[in-house]
């Protein structure tokens, strides 16, 4: 046993570490932030030069061949950096959705593009019920057309086709196709942007089935994970350079318990989302029996973490961590816009529950309570 | 990143666990409710047992008796022990901490004295560490030993002793220079217990029984062989002691933690709320779910940290989120099966409508020192603060 990332993984890492501080540094992301560029295309094509957009895909369609863990590793980093736009809906949720259920040539056709770099996507699956499971969705597909309205779309606007969830399959809607209309949904995230997207009428391809998306769900999940992971990580990176400069009373305020404290238990959220993440990951790439468990476990722990280390951050910084020019803020709107995200921690403690507590509940009914 | 067990792994662990099947004594579920006191000797026969098979002290060297097994053998050791419910062994601190401190510091004559009866439990060995005024600031401790020709004169208290009221020897921490800075004038002695001078007196805690104890020397004459390491560096001694301590004894823990949850999980099928199953209640299916991950993310951590430990060699300061994570859980674990047990949960084993005999009672009483012993979580926050994310020392 040996739950640590081996050679190639770890140059892996350093290598997507040194990219995006080198092509995305936080003026950057800034930059793209005020002044509303979803994501900025030059950079988008430095990273499908390193494969980034075809890591998790087969060979023959372009891409790296690469296991989940590595893609893990590369939105940690991602992650870290705040990269703003469509990566993580494209690679990991719309991309590994048309892995999982589309046929060959669909996959040859859209799959391969995602890969080369040559087009963005995202994923179509909420409406107004809000679920993130299809449960309430009414979106109707009849004759090669699809009706109906689906929310927080991330990306929406700059993707060049959108993978749709509907109660009768996955189908794909291409960036002009007639009918669709895409409207932003203002929020709190400045680097990553939410849409509104109706259909009426519009011609859709259909992909497959909707039985293997809750894997390619599962994937994404662990993926987004792993991006909040990074993003705890610069927070408590930021919090405790902060602690050791910043003076009151004669000595760094780091010397105080009262904030040491607080940094290790960021430490700890941080690091213990980290196991969840790669054990997931882990998990999905050797489809273990407890990876949907896993899945979900790691979305609840990270969900409450990323806030919690968020909000510890910013109160360690006092008024510098509540100000318009500290940086803190644009990783606080990302972490309660990814908590929120194919599921917070109460939704998937519900899922949790049906995996592990209705299976027992049903084949011990009225149990003896002393028969320990 | 491989998290199936080796080859090698697995023939250890079948190995461990056919002989576990064998020999875990089947009368354990009924007699763990019985006195710490009144079972002792049922534990030293058991480690007896596991001496005799060759599976006691588990990470000892094999030169010395031991077992020899590497780190992930030493992790299925505790796994594969909780899994088939076996009592704990006799004597716990000197399989744990003593032993493998002799192992390190101490002199071949020592080695030779003290090992083989600490697998065997033929000695029972406790720890003099904490004092009434010196338990997380462990260097500030008093108790003073002065040179009287070949030997030590003891004279201090000690306290929070486990096992103090059975040991036949203590792993002692005294002061023996008071005039130069506190860590530096501290020696490590090993004290027969039988010595004049000694009384001990159980310390009765907040479950009721008395799991530790009050030791106090009066001019107790320890001689200078029992010296380990070097004089005046016990410090060094101790605190490689004390780093046994977060070992791997902590995976056999996570499946106790797991086992507790799937019993509750169980038990709330059979309980009501608001008029259905509480396994049904959505509150109580948040509260368990969020327990239930938190268990798997224990272990998840715990496997990250052997496997850097497996291959750094040393088990560093992260290890204090091990410590501050399990037990600050178990707090949270016991609540919750208070708040599922509703008014049952208080019931003694002694009452015929208890819940499994009373563990939860006692399991909820037993779980706020989990936070305290071992170094507490403010300690442990304390060196995550300071050694691992470099800010100043707050004290």
């Amino acid at each position: 046993m040996q739950f640590g990332l081996n050679e190639s993984q770890e140059i892996l890492k350093q290598n997507a570490r040194q990219f995006f501080a080198g092509e995305c540094p936080m003026t950057h992301v800034r930059h793209l932030a005020e002044s509303k560029q979803p994501y900025d295309p030059a950079l988008w094509s430095k990273m499908a030069a390193q494969g980034y957009t075809g890591i998790i895909f087969p060979e023959k369609y372009d891409g790296l061949g690469l296991g989940k863990v590595e893609l893990i590793l590369l939105l940690e980093e991602a992650g870290r950096a705040l990269l703003p736009g469509p990566f993580w809906s494209t690679v990991a949720v719309a991309g590994a959705v048309i892995d999982a259920v589309a046929s060959d040539a669909q996959k040859t056709k859209y799959l391969a593009r995602i890969c080369r770099g040559e087009a963005r996507s995202t994923l179509a699956l909420v409406e107004a019920g809000a679920a993130w499971d299809l449960a309430d969705a009414s979106l109707v597909a009849a004759n090669g057309r699809l009706t109906g309205e689906k929310l927080f779309v991330l990306d929406a606007d700059v993707a060049d086709f959108i993978v749709v969830a509907a109660p009768s399959g996955v189908f794909l809607v291409e960036a002009q196709a007639p009918g669709l209309s895409v409207t932003p949904m203002p929020a709190l995230d400045l680097t990553r942007h939410l849409y509104a997207v109706q259909f009426k009428d519009t011609p859709a391809e259909k992909l497959g089935e909707g039985a293997n998306l809750t894997r390619a769900l599962n994937i994404a999940t662990a993926a987004l994970v792993a991006e909040m992971v990074g993003g705890m990580q610069r927070v408590l990176d930021l919090t405790v350079d902060y602690a050791k400069m910043r003076k009151q009373f004669g000595k760094p305020i780091g010397t105080f318990q009262a904030v040491q404290h607080q940094c290790a238990d960021m430490y700890l959220e941080t690091e213990s989302s980290r196991s969840a993440a790669y054990y997931a990951a882990w998990a999905l790439e050797h489809d273990a029996p407890d990876a949907a468990t896993a899945t979900s476990i790691a979305k609840m722990y990270a969900s409450d973490a990323c806030r919690a280390v968020g909000n510890r951050g910013i109160q360690i910084h006092g008024g510098n961590g509540f100000a318009w020019e500290n940086d803190l803020h644009l990783y606080y709107r990302r972490a309660k816009a990814s908590e929120t995200m194919l599921g917070d921690a109460t939704f998937h403690r519900e899922r949790i529950a049906r995996l592990v507590i209705d299976p027992v509940s049903a084949s011990c009914g009225g149990n003896d309570r002393s028969s320990r | 990143m491989d998290l199936n067990l080796t080859s090698e792994e697995m023939q250890f662990r079948d190995e461990l666990r056919s002989w576990l099947a064998a020999h875990v004594p089947a009368d354990w579920a009924e007699r763990r409710e019985e006195s710490l006191e009144s079972r002792f000797e049922y534990l030293r026969a058991w480690q007896r047992k596991l001496f005799e098979g060759g599976w006691a002290g588990v990470s000892w060297p094999k030169q010395y008796g031991g077992c020899g097994a590497n780190l992930m053998q030493q992790v299925i050791f505790w796994q594969e022990m909780a899994l088939a419910s076996a009592p704990p062994m006799a004597n716990t601190l000197g399989l744990g901490l003593i032993g493998p401190t002799i192992i390190a510091f101490g002199t071949e004559a020592q080695k030779t004295r003290y090992l083989a009866k600490i697998l065997s439990a033929e000695e029972i060995w406790c720890q003099g560490f904490s004092e009434p005024n010196a338990g997380s600031d462990l260097a500030s401790l008093q108790t003073e030993a002065r040179r009287d020709g070949n030997f030590y004169v003891v004279n201090g208290q000690k306290t929070w002793n486990s096992y103090g009221w059975i040991a036949d020897w203590c792993e002692l921490v005294v002061r023996t220079d008071p005039n130069v800075p506190k860590h530096k004038g501290l020696t490590v002695l090993l004290v027969d217990m039988k010595s004049q001078g000694i009384s001990v007196r159980p310390l009765r805690q907040i479950t009721g029984e008395s799991e530790f104890a009050e030791v106090s020397f009066r001019d107790v004459r320890v001689p200078i062989e029992n010296v380990v390491g070097n004089v005046n560096q016990g410090w060094d001694v101790a605190i490689g002691t004390l780093m046994h301590e977060r070992g791997t004894f902590g995976a056999g823990l996570q499946i106790t933690f797991r086992r507790n949850m799937e019993r509750l999980i169980e038990l709330a099928a059979g309980f009501e709320r608001n008029g259905r199953s509480a396994a049904q209640d959505p509150l109580i299916r948040q509260k368990l779910a969020q327990c239930y991950g938190e268990i798997e993310v224990m272990r998840w951590n715990q496997m990250r940290a052997f496997s850097r430990i497996n291959a750094t060699g040393v088990p560093g300061p992260e290890g204090s989120i091990q410590k501050i994570f399990w037990s600050e859980l178990n707090q949270r674990l016991q609540q919750v099966a208070q708040e599922l047990l509703g008014p049952f949960g208080q019931l003694a084993g002694s009452s015929e409508h208890s819940i499994d005999k009373g563990i939860w009672a006692y399991g909820y009483l037993r779980s706020r020192g989990n936070t305290i012993e071992a170094g507490t979580s403010e300690i442990q926050r304390n060196i995550i603060g300071h050694f691992v994310l470099g800010l100043p020392r707050s004290y």
